[in-house]
């Protein structure tokens, strides 16, 4: 391949080059956690209730079984919020008398392979009496409900209140006040891996490695030390090939906490690996919200005010590190969304219930108020009588920077332009006239229209606003170029699937003029990498590729000093192109592997002037950054069966400079699919119990390539001044429009009838349902 | 247990031995036997696809079919296809139009598709479509996947003539 690099005119940067991730992948020589052998297998045997109280455990004689009262000395799971009345509650390891939610561990087994160990656990017998479980939000909010956690006061975890001054007096002025009460489904990631983790003790140094499918290495080391009570240097954490997270694998598995401290009593090498039912049910959920949202307009149909009411449901204890605000408090600061609103007025609680915990998935709140606004919009544009992209027009912002009436500084975007490219690209008019005729025809076509920003790359200082006694943030990256003239770029950030690897290896190779090929990127190792946040929140580009530039810079600074000492010219004459340095107009270079091998073994000819060795560190920590797009869907749905079928999707989206296109391309179609499965398919259901109806993947549904249409993507390159790559991160966008988008065809689609689906997923049953209580199905091939 | 026993068969060209279990999957015989970790398993209830390998020519989950059932045929994993030095047609394809993300669907996918080609190289964008939703993918969104194995075929059609030849 020829490609020039800094210099020359053309870079690396903006070019689909292929990933260097794939070879192993594709040929099977992946090394994921679960590959590893062990001496130990553990199982945990787990609640089969909802809520209750442990009255015995009995395990069958000789069994190496592991209880609540073996873990005495270490400290709960207990992460902090010092604002919004925040409530701090305790997760145990194991449960310590009582259960609070179906699926919560209770024990773990071990045994000398997998299968024995599930036979074992078999056979521990658990008395638990029963209580009144809580499974609905709304029920743990009423007057009297049960105490999920007992030492609190009432089940309201986290609250948190904006209220604009002057609120009221601008609702007063309203022309219409229009309402949606909305309900988000309980929805879970899934990860095509599912968790695992295998802890080594190893003997001469007293020093465990844990290997786990986590997000967070560095913060899994903390936490699980915090816990133990043992220094950070007695725990290695290596996040090696991770199968897909989607912030599930961004929280702390209790069952981590297990296996470190389990591999040090026996002192050998233990090992667990999530089955598919135990991710499903114990793992993590999310999106279970109800929402309540009023918007006042002005007779023009611009946005006036908004007051909304956010419920979410976040489970029976509080995810580290985030802790189980990060739900109700994204929606609450973020809820207005890319239109322009100045009063707002909001209340967003999380509540405790006897159900498996809330954490971040993908877009984290956002598919939910995205959602829950569209709708709001698109009812308002049809009271006002308008076609909703018309509505949006006069309401998205359009003057940057802009500071939105929850404080949030939106830095430069296209929301209009996103828009008026999508509305062309589909081409809304020859729509509608296509679905007239449909209509005509008795076939129920839809668009939908989804407009929103994703704020990526987050620095600590958005982590502080909300409290949290860990603010993650900042990024770092140590770039050295070793003796043999190879690269490695040693980073905090912790991909697993993006292809961080080849994205990085791009910014690094413009600035030292050395291909990606030779550039090796290296994380997911605490022993190997600098003390970062991993990898989560459309983060890594912008932090990490930030921090990478950072160090490249500061190498090709260093590089071109000792060019110039080779090369006997001034450094702004020398050019660093494929693996060498050039005098500008001669044909007089070094090569820099020649130069690396100087900078270590021939430092004497510097004469002290150039610092021995070749290596940097970046450090990044920006404010962040907004990232916009504007979906559209278009839905064919059957009134017979409520079945939707997908017809197209389109995507016009804005994250700033595209490092790899390719890439960035695969995080929109994933994100769009998911956002597809959640807006269709993907529901946890608990029966009144607290027992799970949808345990396995027969069940619980993720799309197939069936479910996904094609895909038409459009990128617009807004430059920021807020990321010093000028790239935006992407990697929640396609989950957090799709929803709404698709969920709004099915509206348009279905405006005949005069009902709203309101409720993500939205299945046959529930579109069934709504187009039964209009009363106005067809009989005898007519509208009623 | 007590009631190991040998299973003799044939992975990726080469004859093997397993002493298991006969509750012991093929999935797991592959994985923790021969240590072929490149077979993953993601649900093991015969949903996702994941652990998919090619027995005697056909595409089975390897999580449903017992490694004693294995007695005597032929099997291909995702280690038989290609080389991370070589790869195949169909693994290059999948680079070429990133069909992979976390890769961790991707053996099963990629046998799946081996499979259906072996078989049917001139399948159609419908046909390949509906042989893939027997496999989850959660990251990719399938149409990259569609894509590759669309482009693919043309490699599988030159070896049915030089076969025919």
């Amino acid at each position: 391949m020829t490609v020039h690099t800094k210099g020359s005119g053309t870079t690396w940067v903006g070019r689909s080059i292929r990933r260097l991730e794939d070879p192993a992948l594709v040929t099977g020589r992946g090394r994921f956690t679960a590959d590893m052998p062990a001496t130990h297998w553990v199982r945990f045997v787990r609640s089969s209730v909802a809520a209750g109280t442990i009255e015995n455990i009995t395990a069958p004689e000789r069994a190496g079984i592991v209880t609540a009262k073996d873990l005495a000395k270490l400290k709960p799971i207990r992460p902090m919020l010092s604002k919004f009345n925040y409530v701090a509650v305790g997760q145990p390891i194991l449960a310590d008398g009582v259960v609070r939610f179906t699926g919560e561990s209770i024990a773990a087994v071990y045994a000398p392979s997998k299968d024995q160990a599930e036979d074992i656990a078999d056979q521990v017998e658990v008395e638990i009496s029963e209580g009144a479980p809580l499974i609905d939000a709304m029920d743990a909010l009423a007057e009297g409900a049960p105490l999920v956690h007992a030492d609190t006061k009432h089940n309201v975890i986290v609250e948190g209140r904006i209220a604009t001054p002057g609120f009221e007096d601008v609702w007063k002025t309203a022309h219409k006040v229009l309402h949606v009460e909305a309900r988000s489904h309980r929805q879970n990631a899934t990860p095509m891996e599912t968790r695992a983790g295998h802890a080594a003790y190893d003997g001469s140094t007293g020093r465990v490695t844990l290997t786990c499918t986590t997000q967070m290495p560095h913060l899994t080391r903390t936490a699980v030390c915090d816990i133990l009570g043992i220094p950070e240097s007695d725990l290695r954490v290596v996040a090696p090939d991770v199968g897909g997270g989607f912030g599930q694998k961004m929280s702390l598995a209790p069952e981590y906490v297990l296996l470190v401290w389990l591999a040090r009593k026996l002192r050998s090498s233990v090992a667990w690996t999530e089955d598919r039912r135990e991710n499903l049910i114990a793992s993590f959920h999310s999106r279970d919200q109800h929402v309540q949202l009023e918007g006042a307009f002005d007779k023009s149909g611009k946005l006036l005010a908004l007051r909304g009411d956010i419920v979410a449901n976040i489970g029976a204890y509080s995810c580290f590190p985030t802790t189980c605000g990060v739900e109700p408090l994204m929606a609450l600061a973020e809820l207005p969304g890319p239109y322009d609103v100045r009063a707002y007025d909001c209340r967003s609680r999380g509540v405790m219930t006897n159900t498996c915990p809330m954490a971040p998935y993908r877009g984290v709140s956002r598919p939910v108020i995205t959602f829950v606004l569209e709708r709001l919009m698109d009812k308002a544009a049809a009271a006002f009588g308008i076609e909703p992209t018309e509505l949006r027009r006069r309401n998205l912002i359009d003057k940057f920077p802009y500071t939105s009436a929850t404080g949030l500084v939106f830095d430069d975007g296209s929301y209009k332009e996103t828009m008026e490219m999508a509305i062309k690209a589909i081409d809304l008019d020859a729509f509608r006239k296509r679905q007239k005729i449909a209509r005509d025809a008795g076939r129920y076509l839809g668009i939908g229209f989804a407009t929103f920003s994703e704020r990526t790359g987050y620095g600590s200082p958005a982590f502080a606003a909300r409290g949290m006694e860990i603010t993650p943030g900042f990024e770092t990256v140590y770039l050295t170029i070793d003796p043999s003239g190879f690269v490695e770029a040693r980073i905090g950030s912790s991909p697993h699937g993006q292809g961080l690897r080849t994205s990085l290896a791009q910014i690094i190779a413009d600035e030292i003029g050395i291909d990606p090929e030779f550039i090796k990127v290296v994380h997911g190792d605490t022993d190997r990498s600098p003390y970062g946040w991993g990898t989560f929140a459309s983060r890594s580009l912008v932090l990490s590729g930030g921090a990478s530039l950072l160090a490249a810079q500061k190498i090709r600074a260093k590089l071109l000093k000792m060019a110039s000492h080779f090369l006997e010219a001034a450094p702004e004459d020398i050019t660093l192109q494929s693996g060498s340095a050039h005098v500008i107009g001669t044909d007089r270079s070094v090569t820099i592997a020649s130069m690396a091998r100087a900078a270590y073994h021939q430092t004497h000819i510097f004469k002290g002037e150039i610092e021995p060795g070749l290596t940097e560190t970046g450090t990044y920590d920006p404010s962040g950054t907004f990232s916009n797009a504007c979906h559209v869907a278009i839905v064919e749905v059957d009134i017979e069966t409520g079945r939707v079928e997908m017809e197209k999707f389109l995507v016009v989206e804005d994250a700033g400079l595209i490092i790899n296109p390719m890439i960035a391309d695969g995080q929109v179609h994933g994100g769009v699919a998911q956002g597809i499965g959640n807006a269709l398919l993907e529901e946890i259901i608990y029966d009144e119990t607290g027992n799970i109806l949808t345990s396995t993947l027969a069940d619980f549904l993720p799309p197939t390539t069936h479910e996904i249409p094609e895909i038409e993507l459009h990128h617009v390159e807004t430059l920021t001044g807020n990321s010093i790559t000028k790239a935006k991160g992407l990697g929640e966008g396609g989950a957090i429009g799709a929803p709404a988008a698709v969920i709004s065809a099915i509206n348009d689609a279905l405006s005949p009838f005069g009902i709203s689906i309101d409720e993500m997923p939205a299945t046959p049953q529930r579109i069934r349902a709504a187009l039964r209580s209009s009363g106005k199905l067809p009989s005898n091939g007519k509208l009623a | 247990m007590t009631s190991a026993r040998p299973v003799h068969f044939t992975v990726n060209g080469a004859a093997a031995t397993v002493t298991v279990e006969p509750r012991t999957t093929l999935a797991d015989a592959l994985r923790n036997e021969l240590r072929l970790t490149g077979t993953h398993l993601g649900c093991e209830h015969g949903v996702c696809g994941a652990c998919t390998v090619i027995v005697d020519g056909a595409a089975v989950r390897g999580c449903l079919v017992l490694a004693a059932q294995a007695e005597g045929r032929e099997i291909t994993t995702v280690e038989g296809l290609g080389s991370a030095a070589h790869l195949s047609a169909l693994q290059l394809a999948f680079r070429k139009h990133h069909a992979l993300q976390c890769g961790f669907c991707t053996a099963g996918i990629l046998t799946t598709a081996h499979a259906l080609l072996t078989e049917e190289p001139h399948a159609d964008e419908d046909r390949i479509r509906e042989v893939i939703s027997g496999n989850l993918c959660r990251c990719t969104g399938y149409l990259p996947i569609i894509a590759a194995i669309m482009e693919a075929r043309i490699a599988y059609r030159d070896v049915q003539c030089e076969a025919a030849q």
